[in-house]
């Protein structure tokens, strides 16, 4: 694997590669010193045309702790508002020398673009495009997952775990990639949404569909180990995808009472950033069963995982073409050589 | 091939007229003066077109020659030349210049930007409605009587929406003859939309721009042309439930024609899962069942003919993201070759099937009388030979046309113009450029 561009680009084996990376990455994350050698010398550019200082900072802290050079290019205003073209930009970085490109772009398909049109070499790592993919999110969402709902987690996918995916399907990136990382990993995945927010086009894709949070929730087609919860943009309902914010909240939000619809062991998710009140109440997120700080904390041993996988001479993810050095032993071997 | 000495005399040999035996055929001041086996003419040029087919001089209703505005993307010079190239003796210059074709001025212009360049007889197509902006009826009667002679009137690029503005448009270009070729897209269904809706768009996160909105405005437009007595055309038609509603529509008795594009008879929406924006265009690829019903309908007579849509852009304009990338593709100098293989190779058409639908019934549609005619002694000599047996790789920068935007580059493709006659004067010899009509003066058709 040369890019990271959709949750799709993994196999089974490739995605619990990175899994289990992202868990030893963690490791090193409890200790004292946190920065590891890995990639010193290797420079990431962190290439954003939206603004997420969420997903930037994540992406600029995994890198930093490997000791990569990180550039962070804020190119907001694109060559949609004709400003300098993806392309220029793709080849001014070429020109100094990225070794990775973090790309963050309103456009979908914006990082398949810069990845396969011959204007960069480095490696491309999607961190959301448009109504794409947000690939690296549905991986620190399945390592989350992973560790609450899996015990002796190393080695494991997520089969037989049913995971519901609430909100605006339609528009939503994160949405893309957990749809076909959880499918991957063999968990069973619900998209609960008005009908309006889910695409023309889900009937085909590898999960369930309900327009019906409660029956969901209930477990009526089997008890739910996650609820994911998607952020809902309130101007939507200016484009008539929904009556009210008042309507969508009673109808798809999640609040104390459908909490209580949970089996104990379920987790509660959101990508963030979240609209308390809207699509998740204050209690929904803030209570012992919510995962939404730590998937936060997750997010930088994930994109530890990705970067150092993608970088550190292990272009192929697969386990019959293991790496040079095997990761856990790099991680072991690097970390001797701090002071 | 071989090509001996030049002059206004050319003698044809051997060419399989419509595809059928294979016959002589003497070119002379401008019409066919004779054909038929062993022909012989003292100080003829000769053209031994062993194993050619000799069609009726390809007619474009819909290309985009972006002159006057865009002169960057395509000139009626370069665009002509890549008409010529293609086995066109007419084109149809969309009406979506800057400024708009929505005047005699303009129009004439474009209409004299023709003349002067003498490689095909091009025919400036009006807007319907002033800058295009779907609000009030453009001065037709004036295009119409202007020397360009406008029979074809069309907002391409936008739809004519309105629902009472497109019922008198059809109305009043009945006083002179004139068709309305709608570009049918309802534009609230279609806000912001970047591919077909469906499978590929819901997992491509692309905004989808659904059948519905092009079937609902056809839909309108039939019932539309039926209620008044007129006469619609409906450009570049791409789905399926679009073919059922022409069907229909003409079942009913009424006046409507219809258009394919070469790209929506070959490419899907499957293609777009590339990102690459030369496959993005307008209407979008469709599914390969789309595909299907378009073929059998080009078939079966439903829709009438094919037009390219040649939709020529500057490298920057599709050299970056999906969603920044302009719409459109080139076509006219690919035309043919994709209708052979979609078509004559299919068993779905013969050469005499393909002339119907690139020259006879287009010309009519267009109203121009010279062109489309019969290959028979005395008619103007407006001729296209095809080698069906070559194959040829899809190279855009060695093609006459200034757009790079071709979605079949890389391409093999059957069949290959090796002579077009405009008026009886070879614009192509050799499947290169000889030269423009000297001295062209197309009057006024009738």
């Amino acid at each position: 694997m040369r890019h990271l561009l959709s949750a799709a680009d993994l196999d089974r084996a490739q995605a619990v590669t990175v899994l289990d990376v992202a868990e030893q990455m963690a490791a090193t994350q409890r200790r004292e010193i946190k920065k590891l050698p890995t990639l010193r010398g290797r420079t990431v550019v962190n290439l954003f045309f939206e603004d997420s200082t969420r997903t930037r900072i994540s992406f600029e802290a995994a890198a930093k702790r490997l000791s990569a050079d990180v550039i962070n290019f804020s190119a907001k205003g694109s060559s949609v508002s004709k400003g300098e073209s993806l392309k220029d930009t793709a080849l001014t970085l070429e020109a100094m020398g990225a070794d990775a490109v973090v790309v963050r772009h309103p456009a979908s398909g914006a990082p398949h673009r810069l990845a396969h049109a011959g204007w960069t070499r480095g490696a491309v790592v999607n961190a959301g495009d448009g109504t794409h993919e947000h690939p690296t999110q549905a991986l620190l969402d399945a390592f989350t997952m992973r560790r609450h709902l899996v015990e002796n987690a190393t080695g494991a996918d997520l089969a037989g775990r049913r995971v519901a995916v609430v909100g605006d399907v339609l528009h939503s990136r994160v949405a893309r990639s957990n749809v076909l990382l959880l499918n991957t990993l063999g968990a069973h995945v619900v998209l609960v949404a008005p009908p309006t927010l889910l695409p023309v086009g889900v009937e085909g894709w590898p999960c369930e569909v309900s327009y019906d949070l409660d029956a969901t929730l209930a477990g009526g087609h089997g008890d739910l180990d996650a609820v994911m919860m998607l952020r809902v943009q309130a101007e939507r309902m200016n484009a008539s995808y929904f009556p009210s914010v008042r309507e969508y909240s009673r109808r798809y939000g999640l609040d104390a009472r459908r909490v209580g619809l949970l089996p104990d062991h379920t987790v509660v998710m959101h990508p963030g950033p979240m609209n308390r009140g809207l699509e998740i109440s204050a209690d929904a997120a803030d209570s012992p069963r919510s995962t939404i700080v730590e998937q936060v904390t997750n997010g930088v041993a994930v994109r530890m995982a990705v970067l150092y996988l993608l970088l550190a001479g292990a272009r192929d993810l697969a386990p019959d073409a293991p790496p040079a050095a095997p990761p856990a032993e790099e991680v072991a071997l690097t970390e001797g050589v701090l002071p | 091939m071989t090509t001996t000495t030049a002059g206004t005399t050319w003698l044809v040999r051997r060419s399989r007229v419509l595809g059928g035996q294979p016959t002589d055929v003497l070119v002379e001041n401008g019409v066919v003066a004779e054909i038929g086996p062993g022909l012989s003419a003292a100080g003829a040029s000769v053209l031994d077109a062993d194993g050619l087919v000799l069609l009726p001089g390809l007619v474009d209703l819909h290309t985009h020659l972006r002159e006057p505005g865009r002169e960057d993307a395509e000139t009626v010079e370069t665009g002509s030349q890549a008409a010529a190239r293609g086995g066109f003796t007419a084109v149809h210059a969309m009406a979506n210049t800057d400024p708009v074709a929505d005047t005699a001025g303009v129009v004439e212009q474009v209409w004299r930007l023709g003349r002067r360049s003498g490689w095909v007889d091009v025919r400036p197509v009006g807007a319907v409605t002033v800058g295009l902006a779907g609000e009030r009826l453009a001065e037709l009667g004036a295009m119409a009587d202007s020397a360009a002679g406008v029979r074809v009137f069309s907002d391409d690029g936008k739809c004519v929406s309105d629902a009472v503005l497109m019922r008198r448009a059809l109305e009043y270009v009945k006083a002179f003859d004139g068709v309305v070729a709608q570009h049918a897209q309802e534009p609230r269904l279609t806000d912001g939309a970047q591919m077909h809706e469906g499978a590929v768009s819901a997992v491509l996160g692309l905004r989808g721009w659904p059948a519905v909105a092009e079937e609902a405005i056809i839909a309108r437009d039939v019932l539309l042309a039926g209620h008044v007595g007129s006469r619609l055309h409906v450009c570049h038609l791409s789905t399926a439930g679009s073919v059922e509603i022409v069907r229909w529509a003409k079942g009913r008795g009424i006046d409507v024609t219809a258009e394919v594009t070469p790209h929506h008879l070959l490419l899907t929406d499957e293609e777009v899962r590339s990102y690459d924006p030369v496959f993005k265009v307008n209407p979008p690829l469709r599914t390969a069942e789309d595909v299907m019903a378009l073929r059998e309908a080009l078939a079966d007579g439903t829709i009438d003919i094919v037009a390219t849509d040649h939709a020529p852009h500057p490298v920057e304009d599709k050299d970056c993201e999906w969603a920044a990338a302009a719409m459109g593709m080139t076509g006219l100098e690919t035309a043919l070759s994709v209708v052979q293989h979609t078509m004559v190779e299919t068993g779905l058409l013969d050469w005499a099937g393909v002339a119907q639908r690139m020259s006879a019934a287009p010309a009519r549609i267009g109203r121009v009388a010279d062109q489309g005619r019969p290959l028979v002694v005395g008619e103007p000599a407006h001729l296209t030979l095809v080698d069906p047996a070559a194959r040829w790789t899809v190279e855009p920068h060695t093609m006459a046309t200034m757009g790079r935007n071709s979605p079949f580059r890389g391409r093999e493709l059957p069949g290959q113009v090796v002579a077009t006659f405009y008026a009886g004067h070879p614009t192509v010899l050799d499947g290169k450029l000889a030269g423009p009509r000297p001295g062209t003066t197309p009057g006024r058709d009738a």
